[in-house]
């Protein structure tokens, strides 16, 4: 029995208030699709939410319901229906688990809120390609098929420092983005408004940051898996009060654990980079096995995606584009290297898991020779695992498992040497 | 009763293999398809293995399984991943800094081991069947061709001819156009070879002493010729290539 309990997942208590958060925001989506009011803007996952808060739409974001499909694994019966209208096994899956979802007319929604039916339909569709060009084509296929303005950001690529080049770039793509806005919103633009959803979404942003830093504590409070879950009012709530309220609530938790020294890795001997997507439809299997190793995946890239520390509200419009371009996404394999160290340094890591997904190569940096070079500079060791985000038919559980396995018994036989 | 014998049980995707240690002496080996049971096929190897010394299950100390089945070996003390038991067994036999080659049924690792036996780091091959014994067994099955018998006929090419395509899928279909061709099936056959060569050169630069193991060496040494040809250095196979997982088990085994 107590062997059982080693490998729980240990609940966070303000998973409860963020189920309830994630509750009301899609049934006022589903209200306002219905209703024709307010307006619904759909975005991608750091497209200009905060311009489109402050113009009054309520805020729908397709890559949280693609994250669904995965985690429900409904997205293993809805791919193939994308596929068979053109759409390659080899594009983003979570466009095409989404656009199949659609085909069929099911959403995994349903399942988790009774009377939604279906996704909330768009007044209009706002897209950043810093994610990817695969979102542009996401939005341009619902926007084709409702008659809907699609518009966005196109991004800047490799980016090594960040400059005011950039910056105008960007800034003023997001300010171009305004008329078609106050035209479907019938609101007119208003600075003020921008300047507040900038600074509840830098005080979200800081909130998060703080929560994910909990796990440079050793043992650590919580691990990637978690942020998984809880980074969801951090994506589909920047830019509201509502965000803020949940990080306070969850910070205080973590730092009660920190506090009475509870490990959310029971016995944690391990400490573990998570680099790349998550893979949704295994994520309970994994947490699992990584508690059973005692190595606990103490940060990711992924969900420090959400972190924006240059979010000014003095200066909304450049400090959008400073903290849209400044994503890891976008960065230069040098700059991105140089991160990673620091991520490294910060939460005491042992090692790095690489995620290749197969479906998502702009979130994949295992193909250009990185994990070699960061072996050679900083002796990192790491694994690369082959998988996807949402497309299981990509990923080998059995192989997953035992490169894990084999990693851990490296760093293990290599701790036990310098102990 | 001293029990001072050890038991490693390799479970691969496609063959069983079993070494039994006395100390630190191999005094027994044996080989069965893994099948549709993997905990049967561990079981026929243990008794294989107990039959050859004579002795009874009861004096066997610790058992350690690894491969892809080792969590069906209800008798084992302990699983260990087979790329930890991979290294362990060949570092046994060549103890220094190695880079190891697997060919295994269903994968392919490539295992790099610094001088004091500590991992460096270690590959696998991708979700594709490129370049692993399943690439040969549908080559064989394409050629209409027994398994057994294809280093026989790789070894009678006089000519050579290329197998270009990544995918096992693509190969077969490369294969239909030699054979449309007329080109005689010893060469068709050293061309799957070679391409499974290629495949393992391009997972890893392979640096400094290479040491090849899996079953598809151990049956097939044309591949070792053919790849330390394209490497342009001397690869080195231990006694047992198969076993050396098992071995590595075994020795593990020992340890506690």
């Amino acid at each position: 029995m107590a062997e059982a309990k080693k490998t729980e997942i240990k609940k966070i208590a303000a998973a409860k208030t963020m189920r309830k958060l994630m509750a009301d925001h899609f049934y006022e989506l589903d209200r306002a699709a219905k209703d024709g009011h307010p307006k619904v803007a759909w975005c991608t996952s750091v497209g200009p939410a905060e311009l489109l808060r402050a113009m009054g739409f309520v805020v729908y974001f397709p890559e949280n319901h693609g994250a669904m499909l995965g985690a429900t694994r409904m997205a293993n019966e809805t791919i193939p229906a994308a596929n068979a209208i053109g759409y390659s096994p080899e594009i983003c899956s979570y466009l095409t688990s989404d656009v199949g979802a659609f085909l069929q007319g099911r959403t995994p929604l349903t399942d988790a809120y009774e009377g939604i039916e279906s996704i909330p339909k768009p007044d209009v569709l706002v897209y950043n390609t810093n994610q990817c060009r695969d979102v542009q084509d996401w939005m341009a296929w619902f926007g084709n098929h409702w008659s809907k303005p699609v518009i966005g950001i196109e991004c800047y690529r490799n980016v090594g420092d960040v400059t005011e080049v950039h910056v105008d770039g960007i800034a003023g793509q997001i300010e171009a983005l305004v008329p078609t806005l106050e035209k479907v919103s019938g609101e007119k633009f208003d600075i003020d408004r921008l300047r507040d959803a900038v600074r509840l979404s830098r005080q979200c942003s800081d909130l998060w940051k703080k929560v994910l830093e909990t796990a440079a504590t050793k043992p650590a409070p919580l691990t990637f898996f978690d942020s998984t879950i809880h980074m969801a009012p951090a994506v589909v709530m920047r830019g509201t009060q509502l965000a803020i309220d949940y990080y306070n609530e969850l910070l205080p938790e973590l730092k009660q654990r920190i506090t009475d020294g509870v490990a959310a890795v029971e016995g944690e001997q391990l400490r573990l980079f998570w680099e790349g997507m998550p893979i949704w439809g295994r994520l309970r299997d994994l947490a699992t096995l990584f508690l059973e190793l005692k190595a606990c995946v103490v940060a990711s890239t992924y969900a420090n995606s959400w972190i924006f520390t240059t979010l000014d509200p003095g200066d909304p419009f450049r400090s959008m584009a400073r903290a849209y371009t400044e994503l890891f996404i976008v960065r230069s394999d040098p700059a991105k290297e140089t991160y990673l160290q620091e991520m490294i340094e910060k939460f005491s890591v042992d090692g790095i898991i690489f995620h290749d997904s197969k479906t998502c190569p702009n979130n994949t940096n295992c193909r250009h020779g990185m994990p070699q070079r960061l072996q050679e500079r900083l002796g990192a060791a790491s694994i690369t695992i082959a998988g996807d985000l949402n497309d299981l038919r990509c990923y080998s559980d059995e192989q997953a498992k035992t490169q894990i396995e084999a990693f851990v018994e490296q760093l293990t036989g290599r701790a036990k040497q310098h102990a | 009763m001293a029990k001072h014998y050890t038991l490693g049980l390799d479970v691969g995707a496609s063959a069983t293999k079993a070494v039994l240690l006395d100390g630190d002496v191999d005094v027994a080996r044996s080989l069965r398809k893994s099948g549709a049971n993997f905990a049967a096929a561990a079981q026929a190897c243990r008794e294989e293995v107990v039959e050859t010394v004579g002795i009874s299950v009861d004096e066997i100390g610790r058992t350690v399984s690894t491969g892809y089945g080792r969590r069906s070996v209800d008798f084992a003390d302990n699983t260990v991943t087979e790329i930890t038991c991979h290294a362990r067994g060949c570092y046994a036999s060549f103890p220094h800094a190695i880079t190891i080659v697997d060919i295994g049924g269903q994968d392919n690792k490539v295992i790099v081991i610094e001088d004091s036996g500590d991992r460096k780091n270690f590959k696998m091959n991708r979700k594709c069947a490129a370049g692993t014994g399943a690439f040969l067994e549908e080559i064989a099955n394409s050629l209409d061709t027994p398994l057994s018998s294809l280093n026989e006929l790789a070894a009678q090419a006089t000519g050579d001819v290329e197998l270009g395509s990544f995918c096992t899928v693509f190969a077969k279909t490369e294969l239909l156009k030699l054979i449309a061709a007329g080109t005689p099936l010893p060469e068709i056959v050293k061309a799957a070879f070679r391409s499974v060569g290629r495949r393992i050169l391009e997972m890893d630069p392979l640096q400094g002493d290479v040491v090849m193991t899996g079953g598809v060496v151990a049956h097939n040494p044309i591949v070792v010729e053919l790849a330390a040809e394209a490497l342009g250095r001397v690869i080195q196979v231990p006694d047992h290539p198969q076993h050396t997982g098992a071995l590595g088990a075994a020795i593990i085994a020992t340890e506690k």
